[in-house]
């Protein structure tokens, strides 16, 4: 549907490692000088990363820092004032949020948003929305396509749902589950779009130790299941470190060090960042 | 074929089908047994035509969570389009369902032109400017039959917006719509019975259509639209089609309500009736169809009950409007009202979790 154009080479400035499992493949998402003003205020600025094809990439920050906005630039929530940001070797320039989606890209939200309203069941329906089609008269007459498409929706998100081990849960309005099981539904209808790249903003949110642990084991499965790349937002920096093999640091709206955890930790200016500067005697 | 275990979705609208045949029979019977009093038998196509108009104003309002008071406006499109039709076909099909039938696909088709129109440039725009916009178009219409004169003769159409000579008719020619007098000498071509099976068609595209991959699609974006957006869907398409669905049937049922007097007005079709469609779908509870079908053939019929009270009828019908909406959302009223019909709902929820 979209025209796929011929794959451009970005040079992603000061580019930083991908996986080496991923070296020979183009990386899934190559983002170049990407930035955004609000009125004076320069949100994100200047703001370079590559993503190989099956990479878990981190996105870190103090608060404010950016994080969030830089998920709504690649998700087109915003439309970035300058910089680029190829998909899978394509240019989503004049993408919209859902053509974005389309495209490959999916995402979670840091404040959820379900459709309280519809079933745990039905809100992973919309994720396979796109990709289980019968024209609206055939759902109105009940035709043979209808009912063979909504079969295999109905299975596909029992399915997706059991990632998470949440079938029991299929019929029950997403707005009443608990916090935890939200969070984990918005993964599930993420997935349910087939992404290419998925973003993850703050998994763990509100989240206690056991459950954090079961959250990175589900995020290494997920990724090792579904052959995906995955970039995500978070503060529990044992959850970063244990499972993320790259991590970029946003400060102030521009990226301050990209590398492996153990590289990370340990950047002077990273430490600065999250602890202030040692005050010279 | 061994059945398999009905959605709650679908059984709840199997109800719904069978609240309408049963009122059908119902009301059929007396009528046919001569048990009706006159007042009463006049209202029995005025309640399918409003059942219509409230089930598919809740579509837009209750599934797709927009706000529209211009309903009216699409009643009074499908009602004139109709009687236009009908009234041009008079000489040529002899055959009044057929005439009927053709006056109510016309108006169906005319009304969902409007409602295209209306919902491309509005769709696009968050918030409260669909309420904004559909109240203004319901105002526009009603202006523009006032002075819109139709007529027909052997070379087909005249429209004039200046008076009746206008139309330079020939000497049979039949002047069917006259401004702010309406349209005058309709043969009247609806029945109770193709009153029922345009509710019945009504019903079943919509719940058939809100239960399916599109309604859903709609309910996700009334839920969230940002979510709905980040997950792939066409957003201004599905509210669109919601929109578009609604306003075809309320023209249907304008031409159904309009064949079924001899004079319609194009005054009948303001702001008040749009008002009171939408109370329809407020009081039988947004979003929930059963609710629209009743309360909209109660409130259609009660202000006829409550005519011995005279002058205090209208007063009564407020306060009765007031009544319901309390008791509603009355916690020890729903608490009450649970008891009494708690096992049945029990039983329904076991099912439904199951």
């Amino acid at each position: 549907m979209y025209k796929r154009e011929e794959t451009k080479l970005v040079q992603v400035p000061s580019p930083n490692k991908i996986p080496e499992r991923d070296i020979d493949k183009a990386p899934i998402l190559e983002v170049a000088h990407l930035g955004i003003d609000f009125g004076g205020l320069t949100a994100v600025d200047d703001f370079n990363i590559a993503i190989g094809r099956t990479e878990i990439a981190g996105l870190i920050g103090p608060n404010g820092a950016g994080k969030t906005t830089v998920f709504n630039l690649l998700t087109k929530v915003y439309q970035p004032t300058r910089g680029t940001i190829m998909l899978d070797g394509v240019d989503t320039a004049h993408m919209n949020s859902m053509q974005a989606n389309r495209a490959g890209i999916a995402r979670t939200f840091q404040n959820i948003r379900l459709f309280d309203k519809l079933t745990v069941e039905d809100n992973v329906k919309v994720g396979l929305h796109n990709h289980n089609t019968y024209t609206a008269i055939e759902g109105v007459l009940r035709l043979p396509r209808y009912w063979s498409t909504e079969k295999k929706m109905h299975e596909r998100a029992l399915d997706l749902l059991s990632i998470f081990d949440m079938q029991d849960m299929a019929n029950v309005p997403a707005g009443s589950l608990p916090y935890g099981a939200q969070r984990r539904l918005e993964i599930v209808r993420a997935l349910a779009t087939e992404p290419k790249l998925l973003l993850l903003d703050e998994p763990a949110a509100g989240m206690n130790p056991s459950e954090t642990s079961e959250l990175m084991e589900n995020i290494t499965k997920i990724r090792d299941t579904f052959h995906i790349a995955i970039l995500l937002i978070e503060h529990d920096m044992n959850l970063v470190m244990g499972i993320c093999e790259g991590i970029a640091v946003l400060n102030f709206g521009k990226i301050i060090a990209k590398g492996t955890p153990s590289e990370i930790q340990n950047d002077p200016q990273v430490i600065e960042a999250y602890l202030g500067k040692k005050k010279e005697a | 074929m061994k059945m398999k275990k009905l959605s709650p979705a679908s059984r709840s609208g199997f109800i719904n089908y069978a609240i309408v045949l049963v009122f059908f029979a119902v009301f059929q019977t007396l009528l046919s047994t001569g048990n009706l009093s006159n007042n009463f038998t006049g209202q029995l196509i005025p309640i399918c035509a409003y059942v219509v108009m409230a089930i598919s104003l809740n579509l837009v309002v209750g599934i797709s969570g927009e706000l529209s008071l211009g309903h009216a406006g699409f009643m009074s499109i499908g009602a004139f389009t109709g009687v236009i039709v009908s009234m041009s076909l008079q000489s040529s099909v002899s055959s009044a369902p057929l005439r009927l039938l053709a006056a109510i696909v016309a108006g169906t088709l005319v009304a969902a032109v409007a409602g295209v129109i209306i919902g491309v440039p509005v769709l696009r725009l968050n918030g409260d400017y669909l309420a904004i916009v559909t109240l203004a178009f319901g105002e526009i219409i009603k202006n523009i039959l006032n002075c819109l004169y139709v007529g027909v003769d052997g070379k087909g159409l005249h429209i004039s917006m200046k008076d009746a000579n206008a139309l330079n008719l020939d000497e049979n020619g039949l002047v069917i719509l006259k401004g702010p007098m309406g349209a005058t000498g309709i043969t009247k071509l609806s029945g109770f019975v193709s009153g029922i099976i345009l509710v019945l068609i009504a019903l079943f595209i919509i719940q058939n259509f809100v239960n399916s991959r599109s309604g859903r699609a709609i309910k996700a974006i009334r839920d969230n639209r940002i979510a709905a957006e980040a997950s792939g869907l066409n957003v201004i398409k599905y509210k669109m089609m919601a929109f578009v669905i609604s306003a075809a049937m309320a023209g249907a049922a304008g031409a159904l309500y309009a064949l079924n007097y001899s004079t319609v007005v194009p005054k009948k079709f303001d702001f008040n009736t749009s008002i009171l469609i939408l109370v329809f779908v407020v009081l039988g509870g947004i979003g929930n169809m059963r609710g629209s079908i009743i309360s909209a053939a109660i409130l259609t019929v009660l202000p006829e009950l409550l005519r011995e009270f005279r002058d205090y009828r209208m007063l009564i019908y407020a306060i009765v409007l007031i009544l319901v909406m309390l008791i509603t959302n009355n916690p020890s009223a729903k608490a009450f009202i649970h008891r009494i019909f708690g096992r049945r709902r029990d039983e329904d929820a076991e099912k439904g979790g199951a």
